[in-house]
């Protein structure tokens, strides 16, 4: 590595006031913090250091949706090879390499376009490059549909990062999950290619359809898969969702070094679990979602990727601790309820997280002027 | 303002073309923004709305103005509640009359152009102050700065979420031949509150006097 380091400080001074290439400043600091810590000390003020900073903790989420990307991919090869009907005479790597041959395009347009409009906004406003695209560029394709032509993704991702991030102040400055915008953006703009059954599986045979276990529920058509393949994940659905297993890999990383709160994760699946057992009663008979146990709900589509992945992000969730209990709860009931009883939105998580996405700086107002009161009354009582 | 002054004077020019941009009710004021979103998924009807208001603003303008010395102030909103609900339903029967399909497409919009906040805020602001023949200008400036605002959503929402402007398909075949698709997300409100957000943005960069101090 040291010849690195030596060839980075040569071209230093390029880069630095008065140098030649003076406006790209924010790119080289960008490259030079990418391969290594930086060596500057805070100049002004009290502030704590913590080991774990933004690269870290990027990296780590990276890590921790690694194997559901993996699976993904493997799925997307997996769902192909069946639907052609060779399942039985295709080994498991040559369907990975199909998985990775459809994917692979998307992530790199994903990262390609988003980084470029954020590279191009630090150049501008002379801010330094951040790291938090490197999750939101991961997290784009895995929720979209495998089928999404690659131009729809880059402009999704265009418009989450320019409407959805860089207007409001960049990274750490966001109202909305970023990844989750790109997908909202996608869903409205691009009904067809995101709903339905013909768009989840990559290479379809003409004539042949699939649903998802969600979609097949949503129009009370008797269930194709049984619950252990829709936890282990071997169903059609967006590239990153449908193992709940690998997700739960993922989130025991996210927890193990505390970068996800468990308070959101639990309580996202404590809500989502109290609204469909109390939906599971209540429901008349002509839902077709009447007849689906709450266990099945909280494997199926979208919720378990979301609750770990989406609503976790400490940007645009609650911040204090109570409010992450609310927060997630709520969180949990309403992507049940918009999943069952309305008929327009098949899947209810991205417009759940969404909702409280936009509710979670109420949530937190409120924790902390509940707690200034308790805290005043405590203090009038010692009064005299 | 002495008799003297001629018809297209600097300062009634400036009533007439402030409106457009540095003073436009839309972009500067944030009035008006309802109907905005409502009635532009579409350049036809967003240039027939952007019409009437024109026409409601300017005669609410200079009947109000004619009038300015005769109404006692505390009734002044109800009086000019009439003038504005008469104005409108003129304005509506003529649609009836004469644009049939777009007077369809506009439905409620039309009579809610009474509640349009640019032309109570024009007759309260100016027309009850003012002579009617500026208050004229500034009645048909306001109405063409908001129309502006208008077409201009009208023109990319159209563009971009029906691929036609006027109805009359301009995105060539090829391009959906080649997997391009209609965005649906502009033909929803959202979008266009989104595009005058952006359409702020860039009129705000160019004029740096607008941007307020932090």
């Amino acid at each position: 590595m040291n010849f690195l380091r030596k060839y980075l400080d040569k071209q230093k001074p390029k880069f630095e006031k008065g140098g030649k290439l003076q406006k790209l400043h924010s790119v080289f600091t960008g490259f030079e913090s990418f391969l290594f810590v930086p060596n500057r000390t805070t100049s002004s003020g009290c502030n704590i250091r913590d080991a774990i900073d933004l690269k870290r903790t990027m990296i780590i989420v990276v890590l921790a949706l690694v194997p559901a990307l993996l699976f993904g991919i493997f799925n997307v090869g997996f769902q192909h090879f069946k639907a052609i009907g060779t399942l039985a005479d295709t080994g498991y790597i040559e369907m990975f390499f199909y998985g990775l041959w459809r994917v692979l395009p998307m992530i790199v347009v994903s990262y390609v376009v988003g980084l470029a409009i954020e590279f191009a906004a630090a150049q501008i406003r002379g801010h330094e490059i951040n790291e938090g695209f490197l999750v939101s560029g991961l997290l784009i394709p895995m929720v979209m549909p495998v089928n999404a032509p690659l131009w729809m993704v880059g402009v999704s991702t265009a418009f989450a990062v320019i409407i959805g991030k860089e207007i409001f102040g960049g990274t750490g400055m966001n109202i909305w999950n970023p990844a989750l915008l790109a997908r909202a953006f996608f869903f409205f703009s691009y009904p067809s290619m995101i709903s339905g059954d013909k768009v989840w599986i990559a290479g379809m045979p003409d004539g042949f359809s699939q649903a998802t276990p969600l979609a097949e529920a949503s129009q009370g058509i008797p269930a194709t898969y049984d619950m252990a393949s829709m936890f282990w994940g071997l169903i059609p659905g967006s590239i990153g969702e449908t193992s709940t297993f690998c997700i739960l890999l993922g989130a025991i990383l996210l927890i193990a070094t505390g970068i996800g709160s468990w308070k959101i994760m639990l309580s996202t699946f404590v809500g989502g679990y109290c609204m469909a057992l109390l939906l599971a009663y209540t429901l008349p008979e002509t839902n077709p979602y009447a007849s689906i146990t709450p266990i099945s709900h909280l494997i199926m589509g979208g919720f378990a990727f979301g609750a770990v992945f989406m609503a976790t992000d400490p940007v645009t969730s609650a911040q204090t601790e109570r409010g992450k209990w609310i927060y997630g709860f709520i969180l949990g009931v309403m992507a049940i309820l918009i999943r069952t009883l309305n008929p327009g939105y098949p899947e209810g998580m991205m417009l759940a997280i969404l909702l409280m996405n936009t509710f979670a700086p109420l949530i937190d107002w409120f924790v902390v002027q509940g707690n200034i009161k308790r805290r005043l009354k405590r203090a009038k009582q010692f009064q005299i | 303002m002495s008799d003297k002054e001629t018809l297209f004077s600097a300062k009634n020019r400036g009533l007439l073309l402030g409106p457009l941009s540095k003073d436009n009710p839309v972009l500067v004021q944030i009035l008006g923004i309802c109907s905005a979103l409502a009635v532009t998924a579409k350049l036809e009807p967003a240039i027939v709305m952007a019409l009437s208001v024109t026409a409601v603003t300017a005669f609410s303008n200079v009947i109000l103005s004619l009038l300015r010395n005769t109404i006692p102030t505390r009734i002044r909103i109800i009086v000019q509640l009439v003038v504005v609900a008469a104005l409108v339903i003129i304005v509506d029967q003529v649609l009836k009359a004469y644009a049939y399909e777009v007077s369809k497409q506009l439905s409620v919009f039309v009579g809610l152009i009474i509640t349009n906040c640019i032309i109570m805020g024009r007759i309260e602001a100016f027309a009850l102050a003012n002579k009617p023949w500026p208050s004229l200008l500034d009645g048909i400036g306001n109405g063409l700065g908001y129309g502006l605002v208008l077409v201009i959503v009208a023109f990319f929402r159209e563009l971009l979420g029906s691929g036609t402007l006027f109805g009359f398909k301009v995105i060539p075949q090829i391009f959906y031949d080649w997997g391009y698709q209609n965005n649906g997300l502009m033909i929803l409100p959202p979008m266009a509150l989104m595009l005058v957000g952006l359409i702020i943005w860039v009129h705000r960069a160019k004029n740096k006097d607008l941007i307020e101090q932090k």
